[in-house]
């Protein structure tokens, strides 16, 4: 099968080698097309985003203000922090200059002058890698000012990477947008859309890394080619990142459409010690779980997974045996939302930490059925009444898992298991309502100049 | 102590302003050059990045309390970062915290003595394929072992 996003040839992130597998080339191509074309193609290919919620990237890009006096930008989502993915990462280190030269057709398509790739700021290493091969890129005359001469154009554009500081939320489009504007990430209330108002009020196009490191495939080798790869609803590869209780994690790019099955068993190596699975998450932590005696004929795409009543997310498949303790598992993911929760909103702020406080008294061995109702009520609270879709991501792993795996909580209420989880809350709670512990050794008071 | 930044990153800070069209939109990557030479945020880091970039000291401090990477005490010089999250969880995360608890002596967030070490339980680093991690300052060490765990510990107890 062949490879789009991470083929198999040896030091693709070097520059000339990355030249001589046809780099560079499809952005010579796009510039010589009208902008309509580029993104009609994207559109046909079927091309749909990567970062979570499978929306057409070309769709996307013709949202994008025709006429504007204001300046248009692209930004690409880097930041994956979503527990499981682990895949954009993986481009960063092999090959970032196709990264850079989807970048280049996407701005051209849309008019952006500028592009800002955001990286989750944990990822030192591979903003090292990127910035690397972008120097070589920006020296060889591909990106900025002198691709005018490379290219004989009159377009050009820049583009720049931003590091995040560790804040999940941050991959949230709107959140991204306010992080790099340099305030706290606060997802923004919808609408306006980012195509209307953006970065600094301008029109702005937010996709992820690997949905974009697909364009230049698209761009040499024709829509049609695309579009007939994998399920016609949701084309092209994926990268599928497995973790969990398998015996070789890892990334691994297949056709959409794959057989959840096939990637557990056949490429990932199956479950240490031949163990039954208790559940599947498909596509990062925040989806909703499946029920591992269900998995069979279960396809890895967005339409076959939205069919067997869960998400394809990022992609991010994690595995548990049946030896897993779920309810330990299930109060580590509400951790993580109430962590990462923004605190803007009421319902999420206070809900995730109710659902952190129920769960917590359930793995003390202090729980009830009642306990279980409640937390599903909570969970339905906090679902659609919230700005971003953190909500969601808080909620349904809780509600899909007890309903689920009803019985196996219900036997589970009153056990004990341990769990010692205590971080840095970064959200208003540490400054406005302080609920959570406080671990800050500033005050706003003592910050006062005198 | 007053805080002000070298002429060195002053250069710098000329370089970040060029790729942004406000200036405060430069206050993430300032605060990590601060971060550098300071070693942490410290009240007068802020004070200096506001007076800097033109922005109000509140703005900064908000930024500052968002994000987790910008250090609002003084870490350990190898600041030990141990993922906890789903995945490194069904691999053992958690043993490996606890270990480099015990070990060190300390708890989420605390400094050794000898400064030397510091420790935080972190979330979801990326490494969920190579699990269980764990960052040394910017490095990742990852499928880690106990035996892994205590020869980078004592490699580091030895360099510095
Ligand atoms: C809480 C939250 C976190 C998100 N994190 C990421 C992320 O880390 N990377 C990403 O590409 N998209 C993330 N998204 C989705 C983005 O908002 C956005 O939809 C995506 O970057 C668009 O790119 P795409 O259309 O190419 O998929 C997140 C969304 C939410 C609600
Ligand atoms: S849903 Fe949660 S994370 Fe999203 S804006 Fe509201 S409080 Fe913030
Ligand atoms: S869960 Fe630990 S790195 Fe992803």
């Amino acid at each position: 099968m062949e490879k789009i996003v991470l083929p198999d040839i040896k030091d693709l992130h070097k520059l000339d080698v990355y030249k001589a597998n046809d780099g560079y080339t499809a952005i010579k191509k796009a510039l010589s097309q009208s902008t309509d074309d580029i993104i009609d193609q994207v559109k046909k290919s079927g091309l749909r985003g990567r970062g979570g919620a499978a929306f057409l990237a070309g769709l996307k890009w013709s949202f994008m203000p025709k006429t504007t006096d204001k300046p248009k930008y692209l930004c690409v989502n880097g930041d994956e922090s979503e527990p499981g993915s682990f895949k954009d990462r993986q481009i960063f280190d092999f090959n970032p200059h196709q990264l850079i030269e989807g970048t280049l057709i996407t701005c051209y398509a849309i008019g952006a002058k500028t592009a800002y790739v955001y990286i989750r700021g944990e990822y030192h290493k591979w903003i090292k890698l990127f910035q690397k091969a972008l120097d070589d890129a920006y020296a060889a005359g591909f990106v900025g000012e002198k691709m005018k001469e490379t290219f004989n154009t009159d377009f050009a554009c820049e583009i720049y990477v931003h590091k995040g500081a560790g804040a999940y939320i941050c991959g949230e489009e709107s959140a991204l947008m306010n992080s790099i504007e340099g305030q706290r990430g606060y997802p923004r209330i919808k609408p306006p859309f980012p195509a209307q108002n953006g970065l600094w009020g301008c029109p702005t196009t937010i996709n992820n890394v690997e949905t974009i490191t697909n364009v230049p495939k698209i761009i040499n080798n024709g829509w049609e080619w695309f579009s007939k790869i994998g399920e016609p609803k949701h084309p092209g590869t994926i990268l599928f990142g497995i973790s969990g209780h398998v015996n070789k994690p890892g990334v691994y790019e297949l056709p959409s459409g794959t057989l959840l099955t096939d990637i557990i068993y056949k490429y990932a190596g199956g479950v240490p010690g031949d163990k039954k699975i208790l559940c599947v998450i498909p596509g990062g932590s925040s989806m909703p779980p499946l029920i591992g005696t269900e998995i069979e004929g279960v396809k890895m795409d967005a339409e076959s997974l939205k069919a067997a009543g869960s998400s394809i997310g990022t992609g991010g498949i994690i595995v548990m045996d049946e030896d897993t303790e779920l309810v330990k598992v299930l109060a580590r993911i509400s951790k993580f939302y109430y962590h990462e929760s923004c605190g803007q909103c009421t319902p999420c702020r206070e809900g995730t930490s109710w659902l952190v406080r129920i769960l917590d008294r359930i793995a003390k061995g202090n729980g009830s059925s009642h306990d279980l109702d409640m937390l599903i009520n909570v969970a339905s609270n906090i679902e659609g009444n919230t700005i971003c879709a953190l909500g969601e991501a808080a909620a349904w792993p809780v509600r899909f898992m007890i309903t689920r795996f009803r019985d196996y909580f219900e036997e589970r209420v009153q056990k004990e298991v341990t769990l010692p989880v205590k971080n840095k809350v970064h959200s208003m709670r540490e400054t406005a309502f302080p609920i959570a512990p406080q671990t800050q050794s500033l005050s706003r008071a003592d910050f006062k100049k005198d | 102590m007053e805080f002000k930044f070298t002429t060195e990153n002053q250069e710098k800070i000329k370089d970040i302003l060029k790729k942004y069209p406000t200036k405060k939109a430069a206050v993430m990557p300032v605060l990590y050059l601060g971060q550098e030479q300071n070693g942490w945020i410290s009240k007068e880091v802020m004070i200096e990045i506001a007076s800097v970039l033109e922005i109000t000291e509140e703005e900064v401090f908000g930024v500052v309390t968002f994000y987790t990477m910008f250090f609002e005490k003084p870490m350990g010089k190898n600041h030990l970062q141990v993922c906890t999250n789903v995945s490194c969880m069904l691999r053992g995360g958690y043993e490996i915290y606890q270990q480099v608890k015990e070990k060190l002596g300390i708890d989420n967030m605390e400094v050794t003595e000898d400064q030397k070490f510091s420790l935080e339980e972190v979330e979801c680093m990326g490494s969920c394929g190579t699990a269980p991690m764990m960052a040394v300052n910017e490095d990742y060490f990852e499928d880690l072992t106990a035996e892994k765990v205590n020869e980078i510990i004592e490699s580091l107890k030895e360099k510095n």
